[in-house]
């Protein structure tokens, strides 16, 4: 590993911790009904994660083996707080949408998980390049099914009106059934593509 | 009565699964057999009420006094991994037969967002130890009646020839995303 580009399309592509990994699917499927929320998560999220890593990095041998994923829990659950507070004071209307979802980003899978599998055995350096190509992949995820929700649910993207007065507003997208339908239709797509691409 | 009506609405109304979305990690991951997400969702309702009551007296009788309430999150997280921890310590001693079934789950547990969820539920907003309680076993009993339903749609759907793209992943989001369908239903049901 140390080529930082190889190390951030890991995390956008190869192991797209929504899309690949499958990890994460609360907040994936909780915040995305609009693509301004998506975004706004996956950005605090990838705070999270790179702090964490970097952190988690330079603790790794100070560590002790045995109560290393308790320790993890303590980092993570620190900057969680912290990011709670900068959101509080500057972003007071995207703390609201967001609500209950910023402190269970303590239980994001994908943050101890890559604390676990990468942070804890490479360098800073690395660990943050990891984490910013995992934050990413995770954004871009949350923002293209917030994209769609909003667009089939209330016929806007980034709040902005797009459609004609007359398109109808599928409610459904917006409300919980939606995220599952949208999540589940777009993982069969790039199972589609990815199948045809194996078979070309 | 309200305190019923508590209990029922976190099971049917308020779904932390189907219509809250805490806890899907496990929801997806634990629901191909009937069999585990039975003993999973078991092994939940016992981890989140005790979590419910732990937390309660964290924050009331520690973070209140010392004026540290803003450390919330990284209280409830560790009081929840310190439980799960001696959950499994006590079953393992107390009862080899019911640590067998749920052993595998139970460090699952704690990165189960249901359980820090209904805990910083409860907290937001202000319930006393009862409801607190209550409101925890309504969601966890929530959780467990929705793995175990989807456990047992998904065994139905193993063995249908379905399309080659939506095997899976893909397919399980679909039915859980009709389930959420029927439990929207409920909605209105119960006025708190």
């Amino acid at each position: 590993m140390g080529n930082p580009i190889k190390i951030i399309k890991n995390g956008i592509i190869d192991e797209n911790p929504t899309f690949v990994q499958v990890i994460g699917m609360c907040p994936t499927l909780a915040v995305t009904s609009s693509a301004i929320n998506g975004i706004g998560m996956g950005l605090s999220t990838a705070a999270v994660l790179i702090c964490s890593n970097i952190f988690i990095s330079l603790l790794r041998k100070v560590i002790p083996d045995k109560v290393r994923i308790p320790s993890f829990i303590v980092v993570i659950a620190t900057f969680v707080t912290i990011i709670q507070f900068m959101l509080q004071a500057y972003l007071p209307a995207l703390n609201d949408s967001l609500g209950l979802y910023i402190p269970l980003i303590v239980v994001n899978c994908i943050i101890l998980g890559r604390a676990e599998g990468f942070a804890s055995k490479n360098s800073p350096l690395d660990s943050a390049f990891d984490g910013i190509g995992n934050g990413l992949g995770f954004t871009i995820a949350l923002a293209a099914i917030g994209l769609v929700r909003e667009f089939i649910g209330s016929g806007t993207l980034f709040s902005y009106p797009v459609m004609p007065e007359a398109f109808p507003h599928t409610l459904l997208f917006v409300m919980a059934p939606g995220a599952f339908f949208t999540l589940g239709c777009m993982m069969a797509l790039l199972n589609h593509l990815k199948n045809k691409k194996k078979s070309a | 009565m309200y305190l019923i009506l508590l209990v029922l609405a976190g099971i049917f109304v308020n779904n932390y699964v189907l219509s809250q979305f805490l806890g899907i990690c496990p929801f997806l991951g634990v629901s191909k057999k009937l069999e585990t997400a039975v003993g999973m969702g078991v092994a939940v309702i016992f981890v989140i009420v005790l979590a419910s009551a732990a937390s309660y007296f964290v924050y009331n009788l520690i973070l209140v006094p010392l004026n540290i309430t803003y450390l919330y999150n990284i209280a409830f997280i560790l009081v929840i991994a310190a439980l799960v921890q001696f959950v499994e310590m006590f079953l393992k001693k107390s009862s080899p037969a019911l640590y067998q079934a749920l052993g595998v789950f139970l460090p699952l547990i704690t990165t189960n967002c249901a359980v820090l969820g209904v805990a910083v539920v409860n907290m937001q907003n202000n319930y006393n130890f009862f409801e607190a309680i209550l409101n925890g076993v309504g969601g966890a009993a929530g959780f467990a009646l929705a793995i175990i339903l989807f456990a047992g749609i998904r065994e139905r759907i193993e063995y249908n020839d379905t399309p080659k793209a939506f095997d899976g992943f893909p397919l399980a989001l679909v039915a859980a995303g009709l389930m959420s369908i029927a439990f929207l239903g409920f909605q209105g049901l119960i006025k708190l």
